[in-house]
């Protein structure tokens, strides 16, 4: 049991830093799919561990979640690279002081 | 309803003559028009502007003239009538009405007001013939008739209205048309300056007159003479007390009392048509008016009537001894005027036994000083415009109309009997004899010292050596006796001064006066009547020969000389009636202004700008925050929920 929590939490951790770390918009983009999916970890983990079906149900919602986060975040990427020729996360910095 | 009856009971008592007009019917309704007519032609002449410039004079004299004919036939038809029927009020319109409070546009025509009405219109109408005459050469002399007309207009507002608030508009208007004509020539610094003066000043005194109107409205609810004569009765003495004392805090303003004097003397750099107009014959006589008019309060007023008398005394000694030590002839007379009209209120201030002497000594004083005024314009005009009158001598040969007018002035001023200045005076002397021997000494003592001031401007004019001429110190100046436009006026003043006496014949005045001030129980005075006149005749004889001997007998210097008493320094300096002003007012306000705005600017506008600062600092340190980069804003997302885990971790 405590494997899949330390699994989920070394994901978790890993897309973190990725999204804290990486500049390029579709890697950071990955790694926020590598923390969700490590949620999704975790749900089922415990939903097994307590015999029920509610962690299962959430990981659908947020697999649900995530893929409309997907289209919606790509769509995003897609126009931000046309204008501007970049995939860079730190070159979309104009809303600042 | 009860409660007004019982009120009204309780007023009659004390024998205080209820105001009481009835409407006004036959000529009485021409009352609007003696008003009316200066107003018209002040507005006249100001908005035509140039194009008046040819007749302006000519329409301004007519108006005034005018009104002096309406107020003649209204005077000749109120003479007619009966005692309890001379108390007329015409209702114009109502002004304020608000809530419970109605003041309506109402003049009131009694004995009071009629006397007043022919000492304004008919000096006025001849001051204004004088100075067609005195500002023939000044490019500006409609303009002058223009303010002329409305200084006439606001003073008859004054004495016509039938209660407080018109009596204000017109005590205001009055103060403006001071104003205007005091600053007439206004490129001078000094007239400017001296413009100024008499307006802060007398709204030190306006503010006096406008709390004592609140406290009136507050107290009976109306501000009318009428309501409140029949109510004065039924308000404790200590209201009585403080609107009476409020009232002569108006009156010391506008009559250049002690402590409000100081604007009179410098208020001589307006021409000296003005001088006479309004610094001597009308408008200073305003306070004068005010007390005896509302003599409803005063008589309930025992303190403030006491207050009355201490600065009439104070300033009637004030006025004459500022009076013997000035070279110029016009602050000279300034002096005078403010000592004479300290006679005047001292005889207000002797309640029911002096108002009737208070209003005669006025008129005659009207006419002497307004024609001593005129005179020393006529010498003026003669010697250049020069004031000074070390710089005179020997001009009775010169200007002998002028001398023999200035010297039935003088004769009146003085105190010699028969002219019209001994018998008022004279009066005034013996009824404060009677109130109070202190006071009383204290008017003899003036009477003296007028007699010496005015013997002294007299000789230094008129006679002794002369002190002028193509002389290497004396100037190049011929003196020259006036026109006749100017002589005319001087005359009939003369004429006036001579015969204002008669009013007191058989008691005239006393008994026409007292349906509205009424009727004073004869009290004998310490001594004989005919006793103490024979001590005022003996105390002015003794003014003049002292002038004689220190003045007529002397070699009067060209220049006035430096070494002198500490005394003669202190009235050459107005008694330091400016330094005191300036000790106990100007310099405490400057002080407690500077340090209010320093106060302002350092701890008021600090915190606000410190705050602002402090504030403008701090989001200039936040908005670094905002650098615009996706991942410290994720940074900070996880720190927060990281924070949030922890403090779950810790607090379960």
């Amino acid at each position: 049991m405590t494997e899949y929590i330390v699994l989920s939490a070394i994901l978790f951790t890993i897309g973190s830093i990725g999204v804290l770390t990486r500049r390029n918009a579709i890697v950071v983009f990955m790694c926020v799919e590598l923390m969700l999916n490590a949620c999704n970890l975790a749900f089922i983990a415990f939903a097994r561990q307590h015999g029920n079906l509610d962690g299962q149900i959430a990981a659908f919602f947020v697999m649900v979640v995530a893929a409309a986060e997907v289209v919606v975040g790509l769509a995003i990427i897609m126009t931000i690279f046309r204008t501007r020729r970049s995939a860079s996360v730190d070159d979309v910095s104009l809303l600042k002081f | 309803m009860n409660a007004l009856t019982a009120l009204t009971l309780k007023a009659s008592e004390t024998t205080i003559p209820v105001v009481a007009p009835t409407d006004a019917d036959g000529p009485f309704t021409l009352l609007w028009l003696i008003i009316a007519l200066p107003l018209l032609g002040a507005a006249v002449l100001l908005l035509g502007g140039r194009y008046t410039d040819k007749w302006g004079h000519l329409l301004g004299t007519a108006t005034s003239a005018m009104s002096f004919v309406i107020s003649l036939v209204l005077f000749v038809s109120l003479l007619g009538r009966d005692e309890g029927e001379r108390q007329i009020s015409q209702h114009l319109y109502d002004w304020i009405d608000a809530g419970g409070l109605h003041i309506g546009l109402d003049l009131l025509y009694d004995p009071l007001s009629a006397l007043f009405l022919l000492l304004i219109t008919g000096v006025g109408s001849l001051i204004h013939v004088y100075s067609i005459g005195y500002m023939a050469h000044d490019p500006r002399r409609r303009r002058f008739f223009a303010y002329l007309n409305l200084f006439v207009a606001a003073m008859l507002m004054l004495i016509l209205s039938e209660n407080y608030v018109g009596l204000f508009l017109g005590w205001e208007g009055v103060g403006l048309a001071s104003y205007l004509l005091i600053g007439f020539w206004q490129h001078k610094p000094s007239a400017a300056a001296a413009a100024k003066k008499a307006f802060v000043i007398n709204r030190v005194g306006d503010m006096g007159l406008g709390l004592a109107i609140f406290l009136m409205i507050v107290t009976f609810g109306t501000t009318s003479f009428s309501g409140i004569s029949a109510l004065s009765g039924g308000a404790t003495e200590t209201t009585l007390n403080w609107v009476g004392v409020l009232l002569l805090v108006g009156a010391c303003g506008k009559s250049a009392q002690v402590p409000l004097q100081a604007w009179l003397l410098d208020a001589m750099e307006g021409p000296t048509p003005v001088s006479a107009l309004i610094h001597a014959a009308t408008m200073v006589t305003a306070g004068v008016y005010l007390i005896t008019r509302s003599n409803f309060v005063f008589e309930l007023a025992p303190a403030a009537q006491t207050a009355v008398i201490i600065v009439a005394t104070v300033t009637l000694l004030w006025g004459a001894i500022i009076g013997c030590a000035k070279d110029d002839i016009k602050k000279g007379l300034a002096g005078s005027t403010m000592s004479q009209i300290g006679y005047m209120m001292l005889g207000a201030g002797l309640g029911v036994a002096g108002y009737a002497f208070a209003i005669f000594h006025l008129l005659t004083h009207g006419f002497f000083k307004a024609n001593m005024f005129l005179g020393a314009g006529s010498v003026m005009h003669a010697m250049d415009d020069d004031v000074d009158m070390r710089h005179y001598g020997a001009l009775n040969k010169m200007l002998p109309v002028t001398f023999l007018t200035f010297a039935m002035g003088y004769l009146a001023i003085i105190g010699v009997p028969p002219f019209a200045g001994f018998w008022s005076k004279d009066k005034i002397i013996e009824t404060a004899l009677v109130e109070s021997p202190i006071v009383g000494i204290c008017a003899l003592l003036g009477a003296g010292i007028t007699g010496f001031y005015m013997t002294r401007m007299m000789l230094m004019t008129f006679f002794t050596d002369k002190r002028w001429g193509s002389t290497d110190s004396g100037g190049d100046v011929h003196p020259h006796e006036s026109p006749k436009v100017m002589t005319i006026p001087l005359i009939v003043l003369a004429a006036l001064s001579v015969l204002g006496g008669l009013m007191l014949a058989g008691n005239w005045i006393v008994d026409w006066l007292s349906p509205v001030v009424g009727h004073a129980e004869h009290h004998e005075p310490p001594l004989p009547v005919i006793v103490i006149t024979l001590i005022t005749v003996a105390v002015v004889a003794a003014g003049v020969a002292l002038a004689w001997f220190l003045v007529g007998k002397q070699e009067v210097p060209r220049v006035a000389p430096a070494d002198v008493s500490i005394a003669t320094k202190a009235a050459r300096a107005d008694l330091y009636g400016d330094a005191i002003n300036e000790g106990l007012v100007v310099t405490p306000g400057r002080a407690t202004v500077r340090s209010l705005t320093a106060g302002d600017r350092s701890i008021v506008d600090g915190l606000f700008t410190g705050g602002t600062t402090v504030l403008a600092g701090t989001g200039e340190l936040l908005r670094r925050l905002q650098n615009g980069y996706v991942r410290s804003y994720a940074l900070g997302i996880l720190g927060g929920a990281l924070l949030l885990v922890l403090t779950l971790v810790v607090v379960n």
